[in-house]
């Protein structure tokens, strides 16, 4: 079912959280990274996650992700509640219904790009064949056929950036999760990366939840702000002007929790 | 993931720190190569001593004696059992009986006496003794000078070095034995000798007393054969092989120095001491026998047949009781060997250990990243395991090599060694396919169990502390 392509109905929740905690012990202190965030998301939308840094904002992405276990609360991504998930069935969920990008790229050093982008598939136990098409349709999509054996110290940031976002999107995930994805790049860069998002966004319909400092980033291109501090959610506006802009997806907006 | 992705990454990541995971991959092969090479040696040093000593005949032999030659009365096995008196007599029907049991190839009666042989008109006072045709296969024959005997009957007779030095009036030199014992035989061979011997005969009366009393009372019967003359007899003997025997030694045939073929022996009637023994029991004119050499079809068999014989009611006796303790010299040395080889696969293992758990250190970022985009604990766990093994096979393979090499070599210096000695080469070393395959087996699993810890914290690690680390 993860990777469908199908097309999402709008209106139905893609993520949920419910009371969301995770709270961290350092010696004696007790850190509260998450402290009962409830949000919805529904599949299409892009909503950016905003905050200062130790907000919250990124121990909610992982959470969403499946990196990390609520200390209470839950997260259910298309009806599934990640919480009760087995180690395995979470691995499964990363594998096929999340596609992730980082700040700091993470490709791995030691393979080529093609290499990068099929690893994924070699979780998956994909055809060796099969992989290596899909893999070059990939890089095809965000413009590194020519630097296909080429590895990632070879590369711009931007080009490494391209490339996680092949590797992200190989399963044909429903859920894009960027943790900062411009964070390590000049601003042109960036505006080439968050212009393909928002492709993957409109063109895939895939849910997109980026974490992101900049305001005006997370304005010029999420339809949604959800803005967190010391680990509690202090603001939920949808983006009028992103709507006004983009307008492909007047049905997703005036959402207001 | 699927095996094939399993290696091919796990060989990746092995070529990526090529230098820690060659020294590794070396640590194990030098584990497996001393492995391989202690195993080899004790091995090669079992099959030499027992090809030696089974082709000695010592090992496939047991010797009967009737419990009634009370020469042995004081060993403490013997006491037990029927009393000698009413034990049985070890004559011919019992010999073809014993040669009937299972697993024995053949039993032949023990024939020696102390003789007189005149070469050239001089006489010569000596041990002669009887040997089977099988004797032929006995490595004291493996440097006879001439051949062995023609048939079982031929009135031949072969000699030992020292009695061959005898008759050519050669006094033997002290020290090393350098005498060439085709020397001594080429104006020896084909000359004759003459044997002098005393017969037993049953004479006419005790004969003809047997058969006609036999149905009377069987007080009269035991005594039927207790009447036969002793006559003195001559038998021209040719010379046809010389062997370098040694007679100081252990073996049993080799006490004496003069041989006859057996059947040849047996048709002289040679008195033995045994006739005297049994005058009073013997009812008929079959041989009674002092000891009977059973051969036995393997080692293995000989402590079967002792025990069926020893029920018969004869006592035994075999080298094997003594070397008890030879093959459990060799079952320790066995074990000590390995466990020095062992103590460097060990060493190899706390390498591999440390090796993965570097890499894990190492790739703790890599981990994370392959957690975030999907990867199972499973995948991981069996990543490092890939590694570990991948490493063990190529480290045990390289051993087994290096372990050969060593074997080689060694064989090589002491057969030069052995050849300025002038003694034949011998092959010390033996690596037999089982101890190849085993000890590609036992490094294999050897370097996954030593995977183990490794892969298990690396399934463990946390993705998000993982991806968080620089």
């Amino acid at each position: 079912m993860s990777s469908a392509p199908g097309f999402p109905q709008n209106r139905a929740p893609a993520i949920r959280a419910e009371q969301l905690c995770r709270h961290y012990r350092m010696g004696e202190t007790l850190i509260r990274a998450v402290d009962g965030v409830t949000l919805n998301v529904r599949t299409g939308e892009f909503v950016a996650l905003l905050g200062s840094s130790g907000s919250g904002k990124s121990s909610v992405l992982n959470l969403i992700a499946g990196l990390d276990r609520p200390t209470s609360g839950s997260v259910i991504v298309q009806e599934r509640d990640l919480a009760q998930l087995s180690r395995e069935d979470l691995a499964r969920y990363r594998l096929h219904t999340v596609g992730m990008v980082f700040q700091s790229f993470n490709l791995i050093a030691s393979m080529t790009l093609t290499e990068n982008v099929e690893l994924p598939m070699r979780f998956a136990e994909v055809d060796r064949e099969k992989r290596g098409n899909l893999a070059r349709e990939a890089l095809a999509r965000v413009g590194l056929l020519a630097r296909m054996n080429h590895r990632p110290s070879e590369l711009s940031g931007g080009e490494q950036q391209r490339a996680a976002l092949a590797r992200a999107l190989i399963n044909r995930p429903q859920l894009l999760l960027a943790d900062e994805p411009t964070g390590n790049l000049d601003s042109h860069t960036g505006t080439e990366i968050m212009n393909m998002v928002r492709e993957f966004n409109q063109q895939l319909r895939m849910t997109v939840v980026m974490v992101t400092h900049e305001r005006a980033l997370a304005e010029r291109y999420a339809q949604r702000l959800i803005f967190l501090a010391d680990g509690k959610l202090v603001g939920d506006d949808s983006n009028s002007t992103v709507a006004a802009k983009a307008g492909t997806h007047a049905s997703a907006e005036g959402e207001r929790r | 993931m699927k095996l094939p992705d399993l290696t091919e990454l796990a060989v990746r990541n092995l070529r990526e720190s090529v230098l820690r995971n060659s020294l590794t991959t070396i640590g194990i092969s030098v584990g497996v190569a001393s492995l391989v090479a202690m195993l080899s040696l004790g091995i090669g040093l079992q099959q030499l001593a027992s090809r030696r000593l089974m082709k000695s005949g010592l090992f496939d032999t047991v010797v009967v004696t009737s419990r009634r030659d009370l020469r042995n009365f004081n060993r403490e096995e013997e006491r037990s059992g029927p009393a000698p008196g009413e034990s049985r007599i070890l004559d011919e029907p019992t010999r073809r009986e014993i040669e009937r049991l299972p697993n024995v190839l053949e039993a032949y009666p023990d024939i020696r006496f102390i003789t007189e042989l005149r070469f050239e008109d001089k006489p010569h006072l000596t041990m002669v003794a009887a040997l089977p045709p099988s004797a032929q296969s006995n490595d004291a024959f493996d440097a006879v000078q001439g051949h062995f005997f023609s048939t079982d009957i031929a009135p031949e007779v072969i000699l030992q070095k020292t009695f061959a030095e005898e008759l050519l009036g050669k006094t033997p030199r002290v020290g090393i034995d350098e005498t060439n014992v085709a020397e001594l035989a080429a104006p020896l061979l084909g000359k004759e000798l003459t044997m002098r011997y005393a017969q037993r005969e049953t004479t006419e009366a005790a004969g003809s007393k047997a058969t006609n009393d036999s149905s009377k009372a069987p007080a009269d019967r035991s005594l039927a054969g207790a009447a036969y003359s002793v006559v003195s007899r001559e038998q021209k003997l040719k010379i046809v092989g010389v062997a370098d025997l040694d007679p100081e030694s252990m073996r049993g045939p080799t006490r004496a120095r003069v041989f006859l073929p057996l059947k040849l022996a047996e048709s002289l009637h040679v008195m033995q001491p045994t006739d005297l023994r049994e005058i009073s029991r013997s009812a008929n004119d079959e041989p009674v026998y002092s000891s009977v050499s059973v051969r036995v079809k393997s080692p293995s068999q000989i402590q079967a047949v002792e025990d069926t014989v020893k029920k018969m009611g004869f006592n035994t006796f075999s080298i094997l009781d003594a070397s008890r303790s030879v093959q459990q010299f060799f079952k320790v040395l066995d074990v000590f060997l390995g466990i020095f080889g062992s103590l460097a696969l060990a060493v190899a293992f706390i390498g591999i250990v440390n090796t993965l758990v570097m890499a894990i250190l190492e790739r703790r970022r890599e981990i994370g990243i392959m957690k975030a985009i999907g990867a199972s604990d499973g995948d991981i766990r069996k990543l490092f395991f890939a590694e570990a093994g991948a490493m063990g096979v190529l480290g045990g393979i390289v051993g087994v090599a290096l372990g050969w090499a060593i074997g080689q070599v060694i064989n090589l210096g002491t057969n030069i060694y052995l050849k300025r000695q002038s003694f034949p080469p011998e092959h010390f070393w033996a690596v037999p396919w089982w101890l190849v395959a085993f000890a590609v087996v036992f490094s294999f699993l050897v370097s996954l169990a030593a995977g183990l810890y490794p892969a298990g914290r690396a399934a463990r690690l946390d993705p998000v502390q993982a991806l968080r680390y620089e």
